[in-house]
């Protein structure tokens, strides 16, 4: 897109390769992949600080994103990965505190997602691609670098003395821990909740032998003993994981084709579109439905490689969410739309499905699309999805129409179509671990299962007599309901509307994941405006300077 | 003026009698204590006898008493200078208020933290001079160096008093730790980095002294205003110590150069190695290295640390009172930052630092003002002997491991140069493998007859407490 950054953000790009890295080092001996932090200083993503001890800023989580998910597809030999930091006595510093100071509320909170989004990424590496993390902690690990550690499968601590893992947040700076590490600690690691509540604390964290018996690390091992500790740890889940068939899939770029024209901008890609209307705040994606069979076999399917539709549709917009989102802050509404043949849509997610039984690659793309729909869940924007006819709103692309806060489908003399496929059952969990259509049908249970019987194409009228659709306005009516669904839209409070709107998606069920997010906006996003943190005394503001910061002392 | 009860286990000016709890828990520490000392303390001289002094209280006849007496029956006790009545904290945010008899929670922590790095430094010191009695120059300079342990012994017990006393079962914790690191050991290093650097001969140990305990003294006197009371003074009573160990740091390179500039006169080419002395250029490289290893001990230039422990009135500046601004929110200090842009050196930049995140700057700036004054001295013996050699403090900057210029190579004008100009000519300004080899060849045939002293160094001009220099300060059987 465009370069349409407001205020002091500059436009952020999303898309590199390890060839660019600038703080990661990647690393493979076989079965085997070494991810080493080693952030260079004076190489922020933007200027006014510096990356001092290993701390990281977006630019370094775009790199680890993209480390995670170039592992999944092009190094299935890879069954095991040692996240280390190549500076001494420190592993990771966390997300750097000058730049969270110095960063719009708004890019903190996008900041704080997308992090969360990676660690989850890292989490779904292990769980369901058979790659596992292993943390080896060769120094201090404190917040976000510890939080990065939980993330992974198992944690190894130098024991060294100085080696330490520590949650600081609250005790300097007077914020949380924004990835997720308060409740990785007592959901995920199952630390005990006073020794939780000591360890976070206490800025100095804990060190050896007690991170160990409060469950805060794995392992322990000597400074002598600590890299042959990790290696047989590594060795012993590479050999009790599955191998994986190469050869891998090269995730190639995008190479979207950016345009900025009479006050608008957008970006078209191969299957994706967006256009941005910065007056009316508003975004249109538009995705493009396959062309021609599906694969029917691996090979076949290993022949197209990343320009498999469902892989490059997902990795086109996951580049447009992740754009909108740190980009685009002013867009209020995204209006997503389909084009295309929904037959062909339903006839590609049954091949994809039956092959991701046993093929690596095709699971790999269906988690791929699992993570990306996830993402659209967690976007801090309106989502309305206008089916119109010559729309594909079928399968993996109805989950869009799934995903929105408003789905709008137009009647009358040629209208609209929807069509369920297998995605629609299971393999496209949100972050609450139902799929879309039993979140929906929370207050009708066995609806979503008996939805299955659906395999016809469902006409916009049916849709909304099955509660599929919100709307379903005739083709009289279409223009002007669209009209005003976005102009009232448009005029309502922003903050209200992304609480409202991240209130009513996730009904159901917590998971660790939504429990994760919805803290996120509910506790963290609270704190980091209030005045404790960056008032003009609070402890964010005055962290670094001669004054210790000063508190209101009123609870809320 | 303050009682002790000399004929306890523990001797000490605390009232620890009155205290039951802990008495029991110093008295659990202490055979710990002893184990470690016969393992990690002086090695092959334990069941020597040893003209020690032993304090037995603060005052200023209490704690010069001189006696021999075996290591491990030293008694290492509790002393905290008198309690000043009504003491008001001198300094930081707290400025003015009553001085704290107790933790204040908010601080426990960084303040254990405070105590613990102090505290390890002391049997670290230990620990990396243990193996020195073996190759002595002299019985008395093998006393002094036993004076210098025993007494680095009871500055760990006066911290392990605090952690004890003040820190609950952290606190107890910390004080076992103490005993477990180990300087030098990859596994289990002590906190600070100059204190595993090997200690390999008694240069070292007399550079050590000079500049590390130095280091030590300055740590001392800024906690020594501490508005946490206990530690204030237990700091200050501490430095009536630290003053001996830097004593035997300043005599002991003195009379090396002393001996080292009377073997350069013997000599036609003024060869002083040629005559089993150690030549000048190689003491500037030793005081070169334990320097610069003793600057990074301050911490980093510009420390938001240091800017809390100020602001929190818990570690000041030496001497606090003789400034006049004692909040120090107002002021800057302009320091000389390195420009480093994608890993290389671009040049230096001044920048204002607020005058509380530049603390450990200035304690630093006072330690090279002090750390000058030995080297007076030392070049004036050269001067009188007609030489021209004069020793040289590095640059700030030089050879530094922490800090703002960890990582970028200076030579010892302070100048920037390549990592290829330092790799070339770093054996002329820090000792190298053949410079240690050379110093300890000397060393090889330990002085353990009081009428001797080896070839190397001169004999001091006096012995201890009225003593001739030949006594026999250490019965030792050869
Ligand atoms: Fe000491
Ligand atoms: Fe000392």
């Amino acid at each position: 897109m465009a370069d349409n950054a407001h205020g002091s953000q500059p436009v952020v790009r999303f898309e590199t390769h390890p060839s660019r890295y600038q703080h990661l080092k990647l690393s493979f001996d076989g079965a085997i992949a070494r991810l080493s932090l080693d952030v260079v200083e004076d190489k922020p993503l933007r200027p006014g600080y510096i990356l001092k001890q290993n701390s990281y800023d977006l630019g370094v989580d775009i790199e680890l994103a993209d480390a995670i998910e170039r592992l999944r597809f092009e190094h299935p030999e890879v069954r095991a990965v040692v996240v280390s930091s190549n500076q001494p006595k420190i592993f990771c510093a966390g997300a750097n505190i000058y730049m969270l100071g110095s960063s719009t509320h708004a890019f903190k909170v996008n900041f704080c997602k997308f992090t969360n989004e990676t660690r989850l990424s890292l989490e779904e590496a292990c769980a369901e691609s058979g790659q596992h993390y292993i943390a080896a902690l060769n120094g201090v690990a404190a917040g976000g670098g510890y939080e990065l550690a939980l993330a992974c499968e198992h944690i190894v601590l130098c024991d060294d003395g100085s080696s330490a893992v520590s949650f600081p947040e609250t005790p300097l700076l007077a914020v949380l821990p924004g990835t997720g590490g308060l409740t990785r600690l007592v959901d995920k690691r199952k630390v005990r909740r006073d020794l939780a509540d000591v360890f976070s604390t206490l800025a100095e964290g804990v060190r050896g032998k007690r991170a160990k018996e409060w469950r805060l690390v794995d392992e322990v091992a000597p400074k002598s003993k600590f890299d042959e500790t990790v290696l047989a740890r590594a060795q012993a889940f590479v050999s009790s994981t599955p191998e994986r068939k190469g050869p891998g899939v090269t995730l190639p770029a995008l190479e979207a084709r950016r345009w900025e024209q009479d006050g608008r901008c957008g970006a078209d890609y191969r299957y994706v579109a967006v256009s941005v209307d910065a007056e009316q705040r508003l975004a249109q994606v538009t995705a493009l439905g396959p062309e021609g069979a599906p694969p029917k076999t691996a090979e076949e399917l290993r022949r197209l490689g990343a320009d498999a539709w469902h892989l490059r549709f997902a990795r086109e917009l996951d580049d447009v969410l992740v754009d909108l989102r740190f980009n685009q802050p002013e867009v209020g509404l995204v209006v997503l739309k389909t084009a295309g043949d929904g037959a062909a849509v339903r006839a590609w997610d049954e091949a994809l499905l039956t092959l991701a039984k046993d093929d690596w690659f095709a699971k790999e793309i269906v988690l791929k699309l699992k993570r990306t729909l996830k993402r659209l869940d967690l976007m801090a924007k309106s989502l309305f999805s206008f089916a119109e006819p010559g729309s594909c709103f079928a399968g993996t692309l109805l989950e869009l129409a799934l995903a929105s806060d408003r789905t709008y489908a137009k009647s009358g003399e040629t209208q609209a179509f929807i069509a369920l496929s297998s995605m629609s059952f299971g393999p496209l969990p949100m972050p609450n671990g139902l799929t879309r259509l039993e979140t929906r049908f929370l207050g009708e249970p066995g609806k979503a299962e008996a939805l299955r019987e659906e395999r016809d194409f469902i006409d916009a009228e049916t849709a909304l007599e099955k509660g599929l659709v919100t709307f379903a306005p005739d083709d009289i009516d279409w223009d002007d309901e669209v009209r005003i669904a976005i102009e009232e839209r448009a005029s309502l409070s922003p903050d209200a509307l992304t609480g409202m709107e991240a209130n009513l998606r996730f009904a159901g069920p917590e998971t660790m994941e939504s429990k994760i997010f919805a803290r996120l906006s509910a506790w963290q996003n609270w704190i980091f405006q209030r005045p404790n943190a960056v008032g003009e005394r609070g402890a964010l503001t005055m962290y670094g300077r001669p004054e210790r910061p000063e508190f209101d002392w009123r609870r809320t | 003026m303050s009682t002790v009860v000399t004929s306890e286990k523990i001797p000490n000016n605390v009232d620890l009698s009155s205290d039951k709890k802990l008495q029991r828990a110093l008295e659990a520490w202490q055979p710990k204590f002893v184990d470690w000392w016969k393992q990690m303390g002086p090695e092959g001289f334990q069941e020597d006898d040893v003209y020690l002094r032993t304090a037995v209280s603060v005052d200023s006849d209490g704690w010069a008493h001189y006696d021999y007496v075996k290591m491990p029956d030293y008694r290492w006790g509790i002393f905290l200078a008198d309690p000043i009545p009504d003491r008001k904290i001198g300094f930081g945010d707290f400025m003015g208020q009553d001085a704290w008899q107790s933790v204040p929670g908010e601080f426990r922590n960084i303040l254990r933290r405070l105590v613990v790095t102090q505290g390890d430094t002391e049997p670290a010191s230990v620990e990396q001079q243990r193996l020195l009695g073996a190759i002595c120059p002299s019985l008395y300079d093998l006393r002094n160096l036993y004076q210098v342990n025993v007494e680095e012994g009871r500055h760990l017990w006066a911290m392990v008093y605090l952690l004890q006393s003040h820190f609950g079962r952290d606190g107890r914790e910390e004080a076992e730790a103490l005993l477990e690191r180990r300087s030098g050991n990859p596994d289990k290093p002590r906190i600070l980095g100059a204190f595993n650097e090997p200690c390999k001969h008694w240069l070292s140990f007399f550079s050590f002294t000079y500049f590390t305990d130095r280091d030590g003294k300055y740590q001392l006197l800024a906690l020594a205003e501490s508005g946490f009371d206990p530690l204030a003074r237990t700091t200050r009573f501490m430095l009536t110590e630290e003053a001996h160990h830097m004593f035997v740091g300043e005599t002991g390179i003195q009379r090396i150069v002393e001996r080292t500039v009377e073997l350069m006169k013997k000599n036609k080419n003024e060869d002083a190695r040629a005559e089993g002395g150690i030549d000048l250029p190689t003491i500037q490289r030793f005081i070169n290295f334990w320097y610069s290893v003793s600057l990074d001990l301050f911490g980093g230039e510009i420390s938001s640390n240091a800017a809390n422990y100020f602001a929190s009135s818990l570690k000041g500046r030496a001497k606090e009172e003789k400034y006049e601004d004692h909040v120090a929110l107002t002021q800057v200090m302009n320091i000389d930052v390195p420009i480093v842009e994608a890993g290389a050196f671009k040049g230096m930049k001044s920048e204002e630092v607020p005058l509380r995140n530049a603390m450990n700057e200035v304690l630093r700036e006072e330690y090279v003002a002090d750390s000058q004054r030995g080297l007076d001295k030392w070049n004036r013996v050269i001067e009188k002997a007609g030489f021209s050699f004069r020793f040289k403090l590095p640059h700030k900057r030089f050879h530094r491991a922490s800090g703002i210029y960890a990582g970028l190579t200076f030579d010892p004008e302070g100048r920037p140069i390549s990592r290829e100009e330092w790799e070339a000519k770093k054996d002329e300004w820090v000792p190298s493998p053949a410079d240690d080899a050379y110093v300890l060849s000397l060393m090889q045939k330990p002085i353990y007859d009081p009428n001797q002293m080896a070839n190397w160094i001169a004999a001091p001009p006096r012995g201890i407490k009225g003593q001739p220099v030949n006594y026999a300060y250490v019965r030792h059987e050869a």
